[in-house]
């Protein structure tokens, strides 16, 4: 199993596909639901106090605007604790969206920036475009299982060779 | 209940959500969202024109379409974005002036930071849950019968006598028993009238002692000095309709006001630093040892660029206009730097977070020293600065014109 973050960080489309080919999704909706059902917490609808966009100061310096760190504190750590990364870029409003250009020109890059396997799609159009990208999304997850697992078996492989030396040791 | 539509790009992410409802809720209104459908959103972004590359903007743009298309019932709009975002700033004014031109909605805008409280909302809130509550008593135009004005500021208390829509009787004191004070002011702004306190058909109060004045006077108007000093301005300057701006650089803080119609719809108040006060000014004219109502003729004469002055601190900029001086400086040259030093600070930090629109209307004790009004508009590329007659008054004059629609106490 692979970690991989999305783009829109909310998109369930996405998410579902993923967790399909028994991935796990770093979607926005299980960060934001961990900060609703905090008891300790009061500040609805998402219990961001004023403390997240401060806490966003790790990814975006404090002339960033308010908005952009406080949506940064969240999707931040998602970023953070990726494997690999799928990107579609120019969705819509209903395949998911944080409502801020600039966290997604910050987000996009950081999961660019971090070296992991990543897979970057334009939102399809047409019938075909859609068969294609979800066609596509699959292969990579495909290519992510197969790459885990030779990791999983060479990490095993390790394993008993470290097991082997503490037992010759 | 005042219903006060929140259009922002996303207050929830500021964490500061709460806090927008905790100022409505102090003045008895309630946030709401305008809901509406996916469609709408590209449909209603399309028809605006403007082309903003954030969701959460476009959303905005949507809201906006639908109160003034009437899909959203709302009374009142609050515009909020992120400050120093240059896009929810562009979006944040245009919706704003798209709301303003078609309908008769009022509408406040305010750009936020994480660290915004209630507190500094309220105002804001108290003038949009007023404006809904007092539109008949803001349409007024004209001051008619014999009322009173008091503003009682945190430096200065000021009351004024109207009669037919006139100002016939002005009082100016220090404020330090703020009682005291207005019967001071009052003593001064009746005499010479004929008239007493008997004969008033109405008291209206503003300021900060507005609430304790107000229930000693038993006034019929107790209003919070933004949408009060704004109608004095308008009213004094004869700029009842369309828009302006009104500039009041105060003894301790400032206060910068974008006004529609008469109506204000946008704030900001500034007050962290003395060096952008009247109080650095003062202390100017004590340092070169002339009255403060000489300081303004004594700038017009001097260059500022004369004058060396590094720091806009009002300790550091005292010394360097010292320094000045005794290098054998002139007094009008320090006085001048004094003056362009507080106008560019008050545009550095407070006018350029506002919308400014002309004319700019100066008003307050400060309006009165000529040098200030000059550098001001010279700090402003060299716009027109209107200061009407009695400007040091504003506030009490919009109290006494606005209570003047309420009927007479005689008759109650």
């Amino acid at each position: 199993m692979v970690k991989v973050a999305i783009f829109p960080p909310n998109s369930l489309i996405l998410a579902d596909l993923i967790e399909r080919k028994g991935h796990e999704a770093l979607a926005l909706q299980k960060a934001i639901r961990q900060k609703v059902k905090d008891p300790d917490i009061d500040s609805p609808p998402m219990n961001i106090t004023e403390e997240d966009p401060i806490k966003g100061l790790k990814y975006a310096a404090i002339e960033v605007p308010s908005g952009v760190r406080g949506r940064m504190s969240i999707i931040g750590p998602l970023l953070d604790e990726a494997e690999a990364a799928i990107i579609v870029d120019d969705a819509p409003f209903g395949f998911g969206c944080i409502g801020c250009a600039r966290t997604n020109e910050l987000a996009i890059f950081y999961l660019r920036k971090g070296g992991v396997p990543t897979l970057e799609l334009i939102y399809p159009k047409t019938k075909d475009e859609t068969t294609d990208m979800v066609n596509k999304i699959n292969t990579f997850l495909d290519s992510l299982s197969l790459s885990n697992d030779s990791n999983e078996e060479k990490n095993a492989k390790n394993g008993e060779n470290d097991v082997k030396e503490e037992n010759n040791g | 209940m005042v219903k006060i539509a929140l259009i922002s790009c996303g207050t929830e992410y500021s964490g500061i959500q709460k806090e927008i409802e905790k100022a409505a809720t102090t003045f008895g209104a309630e946030i709401i969202i305008p809901e509406i459908d996916l469609e709408y959103i590209d449909e209603a972004y399309e028809k605006f024109g403007f082309s903003a590359q954030s969701s959460s903007l476009k959303l905005m743009i949507a809201r906006a379409m639908s109160i003034v298309e009437g899909k959203s019932k709302t009374d009142a709009v609050f515009i909020a974005t992120c400050f120093r975002c240059a896009e929810g700033a562009l979006v944040r004014n245009e919706v704003r002036r798209f709301i303003q031109e078609n309908t008769r909605i009022p509408v406040v805008t305010y750009s936020f930071t994480e660290r915004t409280k209630a507190d500094e909302l309220f105002i804001r809130m108290e003038a949009l849950a007023t404006t809904v509550a007092r539109r008949s008593i803001l349409a007024r135009e004209k001051q008619e019968g014999l009322t009173l004005g008091v503003d009682s500021g945190s430096t200065t208390t000021k009351v004024v006598l109207m009669e037919n829509n006139k100002v016939i009787g002005t009082g100016w004191t220090a404020t330090k028993d703020i009682l005291g004070s207005v019967a001071k002011g009052a003593d001064e702004a009746f005499e010479g009238t004929g008239y007493s306190m008997d004969d008033i058909d109405g008291i209206g109060t503003t300021g900060y002692g507005r609430l304790t004045i107000g229930r000693e006077l038993k006034a019929e108007l107790i209003q919070e000095e933004l949408s009060v000093n704004a109608k004095g301005a308008v009213y004094l300057s004869g700029h009842q309709k369309g828009e302006a701006t009104v500039l009041d650089i105060g003894g301790m803080d400032n206060k910068v006001i974008t006004v529609n119609n008469g109506i204000p719809d946008n704030f900001t108040m500034g007050g962290i630093c003395a060096g952008a006060s009247g109080r650095f000014l003062d202390m100017t004219s004590r340092r070169l040892d002339v009255d403060i109502t000489e300081l303004g003729p004594l700038a017009m004469k001097g260059d500022y660029k004369k004058a060396m002055l590094n720091s806009y601190c009002i300790v550091f900029g005292i010394q360097d206009l010292v320094t000045t001086l005794a290098a054998g400086g002139s007094k009008e040259d320090v006085a001048a730097a004094a003056c362009h030093s507080v106008a560019e600070q008050v545009y550095e930090q407070q006018l350029q977070e506002i919308d400014i629109r002309e004319p700019l209307i100066q008003v307050g004790g400060t309006s009165l020293i000529s040098g200030l009004v000059k550098a001001v508009s010279e700090t402003l590329g060299g716009i027109d600065v209107v200061v009407p007659e009695y400007s040091q008054h504003i506030g009490a004059v919009g109290a006494a014109l606005l209570v003047s629609g309420m009927g007479k106490r005689q008759e109650k």
